[in-house]
């Protein structure tokens, strides 16, 4: 249960986190070509695969075009005009949290991260990345003692290459898609998790992204590899500086479940959006996959889209194994000149696989919110079910809600159902709450709060509170 | 002290109407029945001093303990202690009851000044009430009136205006569809709050509610005023010579 009248207090803000930290950096000046590539590899000490790797990318990155199927508009984007790396001028890779810039943790502090492990969330470790770098990982030790590995990107190219060589690519290859080729050939940095057979993981994992600098891309990359019979619960929070000019960051999220295994990734997304007239925000475009390989595993994402001037997304599961099962509950909300093509891909592979969508999208203001999604039931996937629920909630006559679902069913076995409403905050339900006491914005927020209900119950504990009052502020004005 | 004081209160809906020149002065402690046909104007009395939107006054004044009524916001009106119990309670799907109840009680504080109430002060006075008016303590984890049968949704007012502790309640036809248990519930949820410094206003279309809520006055409205007044025998005479000749009476 949350707090009303801290919800009403929030609600009174605007953007919360659109401060800039002054700090030195060590950044690129705008411009891509194999010399960025170059320089990115050798800045972070990274063996010769991981270069040629990132080379032969951009090889083809070059050759493909920008899609133009989305509903999301925007201008072309000059990718030279683009700076792809921007890290803190510090020490070279603090061996331990004494040695990180205090100016870097007050950042975090400020955001409500603090990351001194006695002041942390009870049961929560969080790798910290600022613009191209991971500046922290806390609870290192306690989870290296379970055999989990949670470091960043970097760090797991240089100490665990194998593992990366194994998994890198190998659920979102790497011309899958324009930014997807984008994103390998010039990752900054991103979190490395690795969980061993028959362990579950001690803590909540999170990654919280934070661009700072301006003209810059961020470009993470994300791996979780849960082993046989494996659980992990992970979560990544985003927040940006209030900038005029529009901000690219395109993420690869990938994961594998191998047999029993259960990935648990969750999203609290809050870039900044822009300004009421579609000024500045973060571009948002992201490939997320997970990939069933095992017989019931399960990959489960939650995800609750607040930020960003566009989001443009669809974590998807590939269902491999047998069993195996996934999920993906969302919510999206669009408000100011907001747009969002976001919805997911559940690919039935192997036998009596499962998948449940709910997708509950909030348009207000001019926002645009659109539902993509696509169910495909292979022909070797007997017994495959789908269930798949899409509601809209409009909360202004000049905001807009759509949905495409698409369904391909190879099997007649195949069991696919589909339901989608739209609606309106009713006057009934507004009059009855002012009757009990509950002015407009407060009436407005419970109802929107509540219409979220199912996807928040996903979250963990302490993220569903911080996703309600996000939604507060981010309807702050925005009702009518 | 009058708790609420109507002079000549007009009122209309699309251009309709519906209210024509309402009279009536509520003293504290005292319970009002207002009685009267389908489509007389009880429930838009109800409405129209809750302020729902859509109804326009066009003539009188409505003074509640001091303060201009029309002059404030539906929930300023209920910052200020007026409650209505609806005919037809609205849900709010995902919204859990007991959050729904601290928020709206947490706004009234708020607005009066005080600190919000003791999460689990809120729980132990909710169970108090549920259990001494017999109802299902699952109702409070459930969500806003979402699901619930008619019965519940009234149980429901009821606990809302119970933790509310409003000083002047309107009760709009809380006796629809109940059966006489739940009738028996909403009455004794009026009586166990009735004192000297509170009021109620009981619209209803049949006598059996006044049964167990003794009125200290009956008034019937007819096409949208009230036409005659007088005490809880009223009521009787009513039920057993109908509203027709009342009509054949009026002035």
């Amino acid at each position: 249960m949350t707090d009303n009248v801290e919800l009403r207090e929030i609600a009174g803000r605007d953007y919360e986190h659109g401060w800039e930290t002054k700090i030195e950096t060590r950044s690129l000046p705008p411009g891509l070509d194999e010399g960025t590539i170059r320089f990115i590899s050798r800045e972070k000490d990274e063996p010769a695969w991981m270069l040629n790797w990132r080379l032969a990318a951009f090889a083809r990155w070059k050759e493909m075009a920008e899609p133009n199927w989305q509903k999301v508009k925007y201008p072309r984007i000059d990718y030279q005009a683009l700076s792809y790396y921007s890290a803190p001028n510090t020490k070279k890779r603090p061996k331990s949290l004494e040695e990180v810039d205090p100016e870097l943790l007050r950042t975090y502090e400020k955001l409500g991260i603090p990351l001194h492990e006695q002041a942390t969330l009870a049961g929560v470790a969080v790798d910290a990345v600022f613009d191209s770098v991971s500046v922290a990982t806390t609870f290192r030790e306690k989870l290296g003692e379970a055999g989990v590995i949670f470091c960043s990107m970097s760090e797991a190219v240089r100490e665990h290459p194998d593992l990366v060589r194994k998994y890198l690519g190998s659920v979102v290859p790497v011309a899958d898609n324009y930014f997807a080729a984008l994103n390998s050939a010039v990752f900054s940095d991103g979190s490395f998790v690795f969980i061993p057979r028959g362990v579950r993981c001690p803590m909540e994992l999170s990654t919280y992204f934070r661009i700072n600098a301006r003209n810059t891309g961020q470009f993470e990359r994300t791996l979780i590899v849960a082993e046989d019979d494996s659980y992990v619960s992970y979560l990544e929070g985003c927040t940006a500086p209030q900038r005029d000019e529009n901000q690219l960051h395109a993420a690869v999220v990938e994961l594998v479940a191998f047999d029993r295994a259960e990935i648990k990734y969750s999203t609290v997304q809050n870039w900044y959006p822009g300004d009421e007239h579609g000024k500045g925000g973060i571009y948002n475009f992201v490939t997320k996959r997970g990939a069933c390989r095992g017989i019931r595993s399960k990959i489960s994402w939650t995800q609750v889209e607040t930020g960003s001037a566009i989001t443009w997304k669809y974590p998807s599961c590939i269902l491999q194994g047998d069993e195996s099962v996934g999920e993906f509950y969302s919510v999206a909300l669009t408000a100011k000149r907001q747009q969002a093509d976001t919805g997911t891909k559940m690919i039935h592979i192997g036998k009596n696989t499962k998948s449940t969508i709910i997708s509950k999208g909030i348009s207000a203001a001019h926002g645009d919110n659109t539902y993509r999604g696509l169910v495909k039931i292979m022909p070797g996937a007997d017994g495959a079910r789908n269930y798949t629920q899409c509601d809209s909630l409009l909360l202004s006559a000049t905001s807009g809600a759509h949905t495409f679902p698409y369904v391909e069913v190879r099997n007649p076995t195949a069991k696919v159902e589909h339901e989608a409403t739209t609606s309106k905050i009713s006057d009934d339900q507004l009059f009855y709450l002012a009757q009990r006491g509950l002015n407009e914005e407060a009436a407005v927020s419970m109802i929107v709060n509540g219409f979220c209900r199912e996807v928040f119950n996903q979250l963990p504990m302490e993220f569903a509170v911080e996703a309600n009052k996000l939604m507060s502020v981010s309807l702050e004005g925005a009702v009518g | 002290m009058n708790l609420l004081e109507i002079e000549d209160l007009k009122a209309t809906i699309a251009g309709h109407e519906v209210l024509r020149g309402v009279n009536l002065v509520v003293p504290g402690g005292e319970v009002h029945a207002v009685m009267g046909p389908n489509g007389s104007g009880k429930s838009s009395l109800a409405h129209v001093l809750a302020g729902k939107p859509g109804y326009e006054v066009t003539s009188g004044k409505v003074r509640f303990m001091g303060q201009d009524l029309l002059a404030l916001a539906p929930e300023e009106r209920a910052w200020a202690g007026l409650f209505l119990a609806f005919q037809y309670p609205v849900a709010i799907p995902g919204v859990n009851n007991t959050y729904f109840l601290r928020s709206a009680l947490n706004a009234h504080r708020k607005a009066r000044g005080q600190d919000e109430i003791d999460s689990r002060d809120l729980l132990s006075k909710m169970r108090q009430i549920m259990k001494e008016l017999g109802m299902d303590p699952k109702l409070a984890q459930r969500h806003v009136n979402d699901g619930f049968s008619g019965g519940e949704k009234k149980h429901n007012e009821v606990l809302q205006m119970s933790v509310l502790e409003p000083r002047f309640a309107i009760l709009d036809e809380t006796d629809s569809g109940l059966d006489i248990d739940a009738l028996r519930m909403v009455a004794e949820g009026v009586n166990r709050l009735r004192s000297p410094e509170r009021a109620f206003l009981v619209v209803t279309h049949y006598q059996r509610l006044l049964d167990y809520i003794i009125p200290d006055v009956v008034h019937v409205f007819a096409e949208g005023r009230i036409v005659k007044s007088g005490g809880k025998e009223l009521a009787l005479e009513l039920e057993s010579k109908g509203y027709g000749w009342l009509k054949e009476a009026r002035p």
